[in-house]
């Protein structure tokens, strides 16, 4: 697979930071099966080049670090399958995020501080104030904790302070912050992003199809009227896109 | 000033299964019917090939559900708590537009059984006094199996029902469900096929001493023509059905069954987007004179009638009665009152394995693939519940109801996030299987459904509050339950696995989903001092409003529940026909 890894990677390093680039030379690496998505994939913006429609530059550029831990590439290890940033999983997130995600949730008061967490999603914000108020938190945190940014924290530092949000040790709420606890960003970006890994590419995200190849799961074919019956046979057919793609 | 339509004999509040069902029957016997639907208009060219196969759209962001921004409830775990609105869908998620949740379901297609119809008989005869939760409120059915069976029989031909017969007429069936009412007719069609985990888990429950069944279906096995001359398509086991509208023609839905024949009709007309608000009462509030809407507009109309069908769902109906005056308003306190008593739902659990070995091939599948039992259920000859102390039962089964990525379940251990979660999904996608319960949920004093006094919706109006919580008797029949499920887990022999039951110290959770069966609010019964509707499903105190729906059962058996609301509307619709619209009255003296 030839992919022009020269020219997005400056571009790439620049964007993400220096810690990143390691991870990022996952980007040049092909992985099995991918070869025929690659054609498609070419209709997908191309992350490095994409500009972000809803994120500010310096949002999006921390959402590329975290997704890429949440998801990392293969880089030189074991060829598993495309990291969230191959698969344009921050690019879905710019689309959903800034597009009607959420519209259609109830948001009327009163909110109380601390409902129970059975009772689900309490807190008076669309998706998109959740976005902007947890990034400037989770960054702020990281700053204070580590004097420097969390793009340039190291794999191990990024995933540890990550651990750290996803359980509330680091404390949203002692920072002024009135709902939205760590663990919720956590677990909303983390849905989201599975969200956009895993989705049908026409959302941005799941480039290629490369995640569903990754698994072996056939997306939109829809059509198994032979095929329910042959038991315990591995399905021997690639996936295909609710717009036509073909893997 | 509102606008006033022309009027009409019957108006039906909602245009999904139960408003279909009612609409056709009134419309072939003549009268002028009008439906008020509050969603959009849903035809089946709308969905066709490839849209529905989009798990994001129609799964992540319910492209075809309710908005929570307008049809929201409040919950609340007991009668001290303050109520939380859904903002989000979490544990169930009421349909929207024509087909209502109709057009998007699972199709599992179950009759309650006799014993279900007469549970209150059943507890007494069976449990010694005392040995049950003493607010424990179950109910009879005001119907019996054989005034039930023929719109059974009626209802699944409408549908294209598949599966295996297990009761014909008294005599039991191999590969059927020998706990089954007797049916006067076999299955319309066979079941559907299959899958590995079916295999899988039938030879294993039948090892055990279990009478495992092909879980009935709503999908269809085989090309169909129904009653009304509609054709349905057979299932091509596309994999995206519950919670997606049918991308094949296959599902039965009020679209592919009813709504085409019932558009031939000239007495029948339609509106969408347009919301119903209230029913409207004459003055001495014992019948109504018709409702009022929101039209797509904003504007209020009013809509005259001489016959009101609430069929907006449960708790939309027990909502409509509450906000407009009919009947008595249930007092958990002192136990009077009629509407909204009997708020039950159901709980579910099970055990996930992983198999290393095993291509399970989720995404080939129907939404009602699955094989169940039945053996554990209130009925002559289980003996568990009197010796564990519950009244109760569940289908444990093994449906595989699609095979979509988001969401895939991993073996314990697997990192939640990072590369081995990554190594995780590439492992295991495509391995697991379920061993999964659908429990019944009995009815407490606790257990019901209000007007909430802080929560409104997007025209102003109080939303419905339920207050609900697991007891005893339910979070008993959870373990008992889970004892079983890992027998069988033990049996099949997974690589690895994990159970996930309610604990005895369980509350509500209101984030996963569950089902949306919810019942109960207005029930059906003999007496008009704890139930709000009689066998016809008419109101008891304004004879001119019927109600079909969920909300009409005292309690929820381990059944699907709309086999059930489909059978009793047909049952009312009839009634209706024969008597009521000859000389409108009550059809029951209290
Ligand atoms: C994902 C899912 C899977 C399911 N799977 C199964 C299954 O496998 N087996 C089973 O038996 N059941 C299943 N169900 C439940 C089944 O869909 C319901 O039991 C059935 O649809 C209930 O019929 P109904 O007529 O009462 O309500 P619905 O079919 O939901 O119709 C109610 C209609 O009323 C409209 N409405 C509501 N309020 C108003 C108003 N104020 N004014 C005007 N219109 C209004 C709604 O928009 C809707 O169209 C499932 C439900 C869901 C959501």
């Amino acid at each position: 697979m030839t992919r022009k890894s020269g020219s997005s990677f400056g571009r790439r390093g620049f964007m993400l930071g220096t810690a990143a680039i390691a991870s990022a030379a996952a980007l040049g690496v092909p992985f099995e099966s991918v070869r025929a998505a690659t054609v498609l994939d070419q209709a997908a913006p191309d992350l490095a080049s994409y500009t972000p429609g809803f994120f500010t530059d310096a949002e999006f550029r921390l959402l590329c670090a975290i997704t890429d831990r949440l998801i990392p590439g293969d880089g030189d290890g074991e060829k598993i399958g495309p990291g969230a940033l191959e698969a344009n999983v921050p690019v879905f997130l710019d689309m959903q995020i800034g597009g009607d995600y959420g519209q259609d949730w109830y948001l009327k008061g009163p909110f109380p501080k601390r409902p129970s967490p059975l009772m689900g999603y309490q807190m008076p914000y669309l998706p998109s104030e959740v976005y902007q108020r947890g990034l400037k938190l989770f960054a702020d945190a990281a700053q204070a904790a580590h004097g420097k940014a969390f793009e340039d924290l190291s794999a191990d530092e990024q995933d540890a302070f990550l651990s750290d949000v996803q359980s509330d040790k680091v404390d949203f709420l002692a920072m002024g912050e009135d709902y939205l606890s760590g663990s919720n960003f956590f677990g909303q970006l983390w849905s989201d992003t599975k969200n956009g890994y895993l989705s049908d590419p026409m959302y941005g995200g799941n480039k290629g199809m490369g995640a569903w190849i990754m698994i072996g799961y056939p997306g939109a074919r829809a059509s198994f009227r032979e095929w329910v019956t042959q038991h315990n046979v591995p399905y021997p057919l690639g996936p295909v896109s609710v717009q036509g793609m073909r893997a | 000033m509102a606008i006033v339509n022309d009027e009409v004999d019957a108006v039906v509040v909602g245009l999904g299964w139960s408003g279909s069902i009612m609409a056709m029957e009134l419309a072939r016997a003549g009268l002028k019917v009008r439906a008020i639907e509050r969603g959009p208009d849903q035809t089946s060219e709308d969905f066709a090939y490839p849209k529905p196969a989009d798990q994001y759209g129609y799964d992540k962001l319910y492209k075809v559900f309710a908005k929570p921004a307008s049809a929201a409830v409040t919950v609340r775990h007991d009668t001290g708590g303050t109520a939380l609105p859904t903002r989000q869908w979490g544990s169930f998620c009421p349909g929207n537009g024509v087909g209502g949740a109709g057009l998007h379901w699972t199709a599992v297609m179950l009759r309650p059984t006799p014993t279900d119809l007469k549970l209150k008989t059943y507890a007494d005869e069976v449990y010694a006094p005392g040995q049950l939760q003493e607010d424990m409120q179950v109910q009879d059915f005001p119907v019996t199996w054989d005034e039930m069976e023929k719109h059974f029989d009626f209802f699944e031909k409408v549908c294209g029902q598949s599966g295996t017969t297990g009761n014909l007429r008294g005599d039991i069936q191999p590969g059927g469900d020998p706990f089954e009412g007797p049916r006067s007719n076999p299955y319309p069609l066979p079941a559907l096929e299959d899958t590995l985990n079916c295999s899988m888990f039938r030879e294993t429950t039948t090892k055990m001493g279990y009478h495992p069944f092909s879980n009935p279906s709503a999908n269809v096995s085989q090309a169909w023509t129904n009653p009304y001359g509609q054709n349905i398509a057979p299932c091509n086991y596309c994999g995206f059905c519950s919670k997606y509208p049918c991308l094949n023609y296959s599902k039965a839905s009020p679209q592919t069954t009813i709504l085409d024949a019932l558009k031939l009709h000239k007495n029948f007309d339609y509106k969408t987007n347009a919301e119903v608000t209230r029913v409207e009462l004459h003055d001495d509030g014992k019948t109504a004179k018709g409702i009022t809407y929101v039209d797509e507009t904003g504007q209020e109309v009013f809509q005259p009638a001489k016959m009101v069908f609430l069929c907006s769902f449960q708790f939309q109906n027990v909502r409509l009665m509450l906000l407009s005056g009919i009947g008595t308003p249930y007092d958990p306190m002192t136990g009077e009152g009629v509407v909204g008593r009997n708020y039950a739902f159901l709980s579910n659990g099970g055990v996930s394995m992983f198999f290393k070995d095993k291509e399970f091939n989720p995404f080939a599948t129907a939404g009602a693939t699955g094989v169940m039992f039945n053996d554990v259920s209130p009925r002559a000859g289980f003996e568990d519940g009197v010796k564990h102390g519950f009244l109760g039962g569940a289908k444990i089964h093994s449906s595989q109801s699609n095979g979509n990525p988001i969401g895939t379940p991993l073996p314990e251990g697997t990192p939640g996030w990072g590369m081995g979660w990554k190594k995780g999904m590439r492992d295991w996608y495509g391995h697991h299987m379920k061993i999964s319960i659908t429990t019944t949920c009995m009815s407490y004093r606790g257990n019901y459904v209000d007007l909430d006094p802080t929560y409104s919706d997007h025209l102003g109006n109080p939303m419905a509050r339920i207050t609900f919580d697991w007891k005893e008797n339910e979070l008993k029949l959870q373990q008992y339950l889970k004892d079983i499920c890992l027998k069988i887990k033990d049996q099949l022999g997974p690589d690895s696995y994990h159970a996930s039951f309610l604990k005895m110290d369980s509350q509500y959770d209101l984030r996963p989903y569950v089902s949306t069966h919810n019942v109960g609010g207005a029930v059906m019964g003999d007496d008009p001092k704890t139930s709000a509707l009689n066998k016809y499903l008419q109101s008891w105190d304004c004879h001119n409003v019927f109600v079909p729906g969920g909300n009409a059962f005292p309690q929820n058996f381990q059944a699907n529940p709309t086999d059930m609301i489909g059978a009793l509307t047909y049952h009312a619709a009839a009634k209706i026909v024969s008597d009521y619209v000859k000389s409108p009255g009550p059809l029951v003296q209290a």
